[in-house]
């Protein structure tokens, strides 16, 4: 969904730390993307090379770290794997989740000169 | 092509058999030639949604300040948002303030029918947007008339998909299920049903006429979101509109009793 509008953000991002760290050009960027984010990597990509252009960030390689979902399961007490929404809980097949990790869409680095 | 998503032109989501031919394997983008300046790494830490949510944020503080109790209603088009809110704002507008703002991608047919009744209401034009962001609502919030101790409806663009992704400043985002609709929704689109604190299934009216189990739908969203309140009712008939005012009326009494 809407990648388009989150690599607009994500570059305006990248330009305004240009401005405030003073470097000219980035080579690269590593995003960290969870697995119950709402946005799908491979649109992210195509999306961001589009966007870039003109900018700092032209032309830089976009790295995703993908995140794995993580979730307490209150019926187990422990926390379990689980790779979407919707899941059950692996061990048990409950859905009393609360998810722990795997949500972000974070900038982590960019390589700059 | 949807300016917000980038989709249509290229499919982003049927990637799997790769039948268009741009190349996936690229070349390096850098090659590090002799004089050219050494490259560093710069740790950033920072969220992707972190321009809007600094609008929302910023409304959020704002609705505060106001005591406004405010409900982001998203559903897929046509399960009956608008009228839900004519019939609603009709019943408390006696009782309380009541401000609306409508997302459509065009028209201000939305805002009119609200308007007809007496309350202020402003329309958003996406253009060829799929949502509504933080910043468009806190622009919104210029037109309408100053209302405190109150409920302020912002109607988001039909869409099940994007509107899940972006705070507007929001105490709630209430999602709409009608009953001409499957069952499965919040399975197929469970971000969204993830996203609301409560759903409300409408065109309760019509359940004679159609396929859908109120409890399936209801066991579907508890599977992606546990513990989400569920409220069934026709906007047409008025059958099980009051659960949904005690529910509002709550939520005002709430913001208000802060200060």
């Amino acid at each position: 969904m809407h990648e388009l509008a989150l690599c607009e953000g994500l570059v305006q991002s990248l330009e305004d730390q240009a401005m405030s760290k003073g470097f000219a050009k980035i080579f690269a960027v590593w995003l960290e993307i969870g697995a119950l984010a709402t946005v799908e990597p491979d649109a992210m990509t195509f999306n961001f090379e589009i966007v870039a252009r003109g900018t700092v960030a032209e032309d830089a390689r976009l790295e995703i770290i993908p995140v794995a979902g993580e979730a307490w399961c209150m019926n187990c007490s422990t926390s379990v794997p689980i790779t979407r929404r919707g899941d059950g809980c692996p061990t048990c097949g409950s859905y009393q989740l609360q998810v722990l990790d795997g949500e972000q869409m974070r900038i982590k680095q960019i390589e700059v000169a | 092509m949807c300016s917000i998503c980038g989709c249509g032109e290229h499919d982003t989501l049927e990637h799997d058999d790769h039948h268009h031919d741009h190349p996936h394997d690229r070349a390096p983008l850098h090659a590090h030639a002799a004089g050219m300046p050494a490259t560093r790494m710069v740790q950033i830490e920072q969220d992707i949604m972190a321009k809007n949510q600094r609008y929302a944020d910023a409304n959020r503080r704002f609705f505060a300040s106001q005591n406004l109790f405010v409900v982001n209603l998203v559903s897929s088009p046509g399960s009956g948002k608008t009228s839900l809110l004519v019939k609603t704002v009709e019943a408390l507008k006696s009782e309380m303030r009541v401000a609306v703002i409508e997302g459509d991608q065009q028209t201000g047919l939305d805002a009119a029918r609200i308007q007809a009744t007496g309350v202020p209401a402003w329309q958003i034009n996406t253009g060829k947007g799929c949502h509504l962001d933080a910043h468009a609502v806190g622009h919104a919030m210029e037109h309408l008339p100053e209302i405190q101790n109150g409920v302020l409806f912002i109607e988001n663009v039909g869409n099940l998909v994007c509107p899940a992704g972006f705070d507007l400043g929001e105490a709630h985002k209430v999602v709409v299920l009608s009953t001409t609709e499957g069952e499965d929704k919040p399975l197929k689109y469970p971000d969204m049903f993830h996203a609301a604190d409560l759903m409300i299934l409408n065109k309760s009216d019509l359940l004679a006429y159609v396929d859908f189990s109120v409890a399936k739908a209801e066991a579907y969203a508890q599977q992606v979101h546990p513990g989400i309140t569920s409220f069934t009712l026709s906007a047409r008939s008025g059958d099980g509109l009051e659960a949904w005012y005690g529910w509002l009326r709550a939520g005002v009494a709430r913001v208000t009793m802060q200060r």
